[in-house]
């Protein structure tokens, strides 16, 4: 049995904002070990980075709220005073993030960032700190990483400042990587460099990762267990196989249906989830994907329960549909409207 | 780099000949202007204003006319109409004494500037902040001639300011080669009238500039690497901040050694080249005036030459060309 590195019991994490309360995250529970990739899947607004910036302390301010319990190796992170998480951030927990082009300090070099993050934790000197982040860049993949350490961010490409993010956030071997949307802002061969690049390192550092993505396709190729947030809520949860074989939230399946295949027929157009997400400060009564669901019924004005419904004992969902009603209805969200023949 | 510096100088050329020319054109042109009228007094013959403009070259064509002004001036002949001094020695005699004002008050302004809108963002909407942002918006506000009056009155008034009497000298200048400590002395109050206005100014702009730099993506990375609050505050937040604060005192400080503290100067009769120019000012002498403006003009070409390149050096992703 792997070790238990993240405990997180319903996690809640409220906004007060001039308009209202937001409740950004609403009872997140999820358990990582050593060596397993957790996908947190959702679109834009969902909670999902808010849950990853939680686990690390980044949402603290004096108008943020929190409840339940983040356990990292035993220790409840949310009551770990700002100035003590400073040990645990970069050095226990390690981040990257969105946008590689914003999230390097434009004015520093590439290898004095990187320094800078060994040094936060090791009592190491300048010298030793250099050689280590050198050999950090080799391992990302960066060509000539002597030479290329004392370059700037802007003279690096989109992909190679993703991979010195990653390089930062590994360099003083963090058991937790969490990866917020690490893809998203790269074009499609590079994304897939950097999944695999997260996949490889796992195993490297042997540590645990968080990837946090809209995009299933790309969780598809290393998670091990997948939530799906909607509205800061979980609404389905499970293993990868339950998740892409047996998907029992009517939003999973749009998200499902989002992706393009080729292992199925062509379709005109891919499947898209009619309207937006609803106000996280006023959310709608009962279901809150009740609104843009096509097979909503009275009984979803009541919220339903994060619970299993289906055989696997892990596999939970918030829906009061019928498992046999959804099984024979979902393939038509899945593959798309007007199947064409190939 | 070569590129850079030579297309600079010429820049510098440009601007120099061009100011030179307005300035003899408004003066010129302004009512009351012609230096030959005013010279041969209130009741002057048609033929003794003739003599006068014939003597100083006034009855030449206007470009001659403005083209031998500069070169007298460049040549370092140059007087004044007024009382016949040479107008670059007495440039150079007010230079010393305007960059002991200016330096020390520069001094004063950045570094207060610089600690009043940190702390002031730092304690972003809390009682300190409303408190440094009131006091700035009164330091803005206050017009330097009377804040230097009532500085005097308070600080260096015999017995009228209610016992803080003489606290200070009442103005005057001593040479920081004859007296250091009572060169410092003498300039206490000019150095903080001059950098009142300053300090409220740049506090101001540091404040919105650090709180804008702070939502930025690489402040939240350098959290995430576990670094102390401190470390991100002066490594990141600061640095990324202060980039606008080195063109703003760039552009000030070049105004203010040109010759822009006229009323600092006067009040505290300081005679530097900002006093200078208010005596020029008082008697429409046209010859001190131009040399002012060119000497001050210089400075704001040099400087904002200087401020180019200090952006290059902070932020590397700027190129000189």
């Amino acid at each position: 049995m792997a070790e238990r590195l993240l405990e997180v019991k319903d996690l809640k994490v409220q906004f007060a904002t001039e308009d209202g309360i937001v409740q950004a995250v609403d009872g997140v529970s999820f358990n990582l070990d050593r060596g397993k990739v957790l996908g947190i899947v959702g679109e834009s607004g969902s909670g999902k980075s808010v849950t990853a910036m939680s686990l690390m302390g980044l949402t603290r301010g004096v108008n943020a709220r929190f409840e339940g319990e983040v356990l990292y190796k035993g220790t409840d992170l949310l009551h770990v005073s700002d100035r003590n998480m400073q040990d645990f951030r970069g050095n226990e927990l390690g981040m990257i993030f969105q946008d590689p082009m914003t999230s390097l300090n434009p004015v520093y070099r590439i290898g004095e960032q990187i320094v800078e993050a060994i040094q936060a934790h090791e009592n190491v000197g300048k010298r030793a700190a250099r050689a280590r982040t050198v050999e950090l860049l080799r391992q990302v993949g960066i060509p000539n990483p002597e030479t290329r350490v004392d370059d700037f961010p802007h003279q690096f490409s989109g992909g190679m400042r993703q991979r010195a993010m990653i390089a930062m956030a590994l360099s003083c071997n963090p058991s937790v990587l969490i990866a917020d949307e690490p893809t998203t802002a790269l074009d499609v061969t590079i994304q897939a460099q950097i999944v695999e690049l997260v996949d490889r390192l796992k195993d490297d550092f042997d540590s645990a990762v968080i990837f946090i993505t809209h995009d299933l396709g790309v969780i598809a190729e290393i998670a091990d267990e997948i939530i799906v947030m909607y509205a800061g809520r979980v609404v389905e949860q499970g293993s990868k196989r339950d998740l892409f074989y047996d998907p029992q939230h009517p939003y999973t399946w749009g998200l499902l249906g989002s992706i393009p295949r080729l292992d199925r027929p062509r379709v005109e157009r891919l499947h898209t989830i009619e309207g937006s997400p609803p106000s996280l400060i006023n959310p709608p009564e009962g279901c809150k994907f009740r609104p843009r669901c096509p097979h909503a019924f009275e009984k979803c004005t009541q919220e339903p329960a994060l619970e299993n419904h289906v055989e696997e004992r892990a596999h939970l969902d918030r829906c009061w549909l019928d498992v046999e009603f959804k099984r024979a209805h979902r393939d038509a969200t899945i593959s798309g409207g007007t199947v064409e023949a190939a | 780099m070569v590129a850079f510096i030579i297309r600079r100088i010429l820049g510098m050329i440009l601007v120099l000949t061009a100011v030179s020319f307005i300035v003899y054109l408004i003066f010129i042109v302004i009512p009351g202007g012609d230096p030959a009228d005013r010279i041969a007094g209130k009741v002057a013959t048609p033929a003794n204003i003739a003599s006068i403009k014939h003597k100083l070259g006034l009855d030449h064509n206007f470009i001659i006319q403005w083209f031998d002004m500069v070169k007298s001036l460049l040549s370092g002949t140059l007087v004044s109409y007024y009382d016949g001094t040479n107008v670059v020695q007495q440039i150079k005699e007010g230079i010393p004494v305007t960059f002991s004002l200016c330096v020390g008050a520069g001094i004063i302004w950045l570094g207060f500037g610089v600690l009043v809108g940190t702390i002031s963002a730092v304690y972003a909407g809390r009682f300190t902040d409303r408190t440094i942002t009131a006091l700035a918006l009164i330091g803005i506000s206050l017009p330097v001639a009377w804040l230097g009056l009532i500085l005097l009155y308070l600080f260096a008034e015999q017995g009228l300011g209610g016992g803080f009497g003489t606290l200070f000298p009442p103005g005057g200048y001593v040479p920081l080669t004859q007296d250091p400590i009572q060169w410092a002395y003498h300039l206490i109050l000019p150095w903080f009238t001059l950098a009142v206005l300053f300090i409220g100014f740049y506090g101001r702009v540091l404040r919105s500039n650090i709180l804008d730099t702070i939502n930025e993506d690489f402040v939240r990375t350098a959290k995430a690497k576990g670094l102390s609050s401190r470390q991100i505050l002066v490594k990141h937040t600061l640095r990324a901040s202060l980039i606008p604060i080195v063109t703003l005192f760039g552009l000030d400080f070049a105004a203010v050694l040109g010759g822009g503290a006229i009323i600092t100067e006067t009040v505290y009769q300081i005679h530097g080249v900002g006093w200078y120019a208010a005596q020029a000012i008082g008697t429409q002498d046209l010859p001190p005036l131009m040399g002012v403006t060119l000497y001050g003009a210089t400075f704001i070409v040099v400087f904002s030459t200087l401020v180019d390149v200090a952006y290059a050096y902070l932020d590397p992703r700027i190129r000189l060309t």
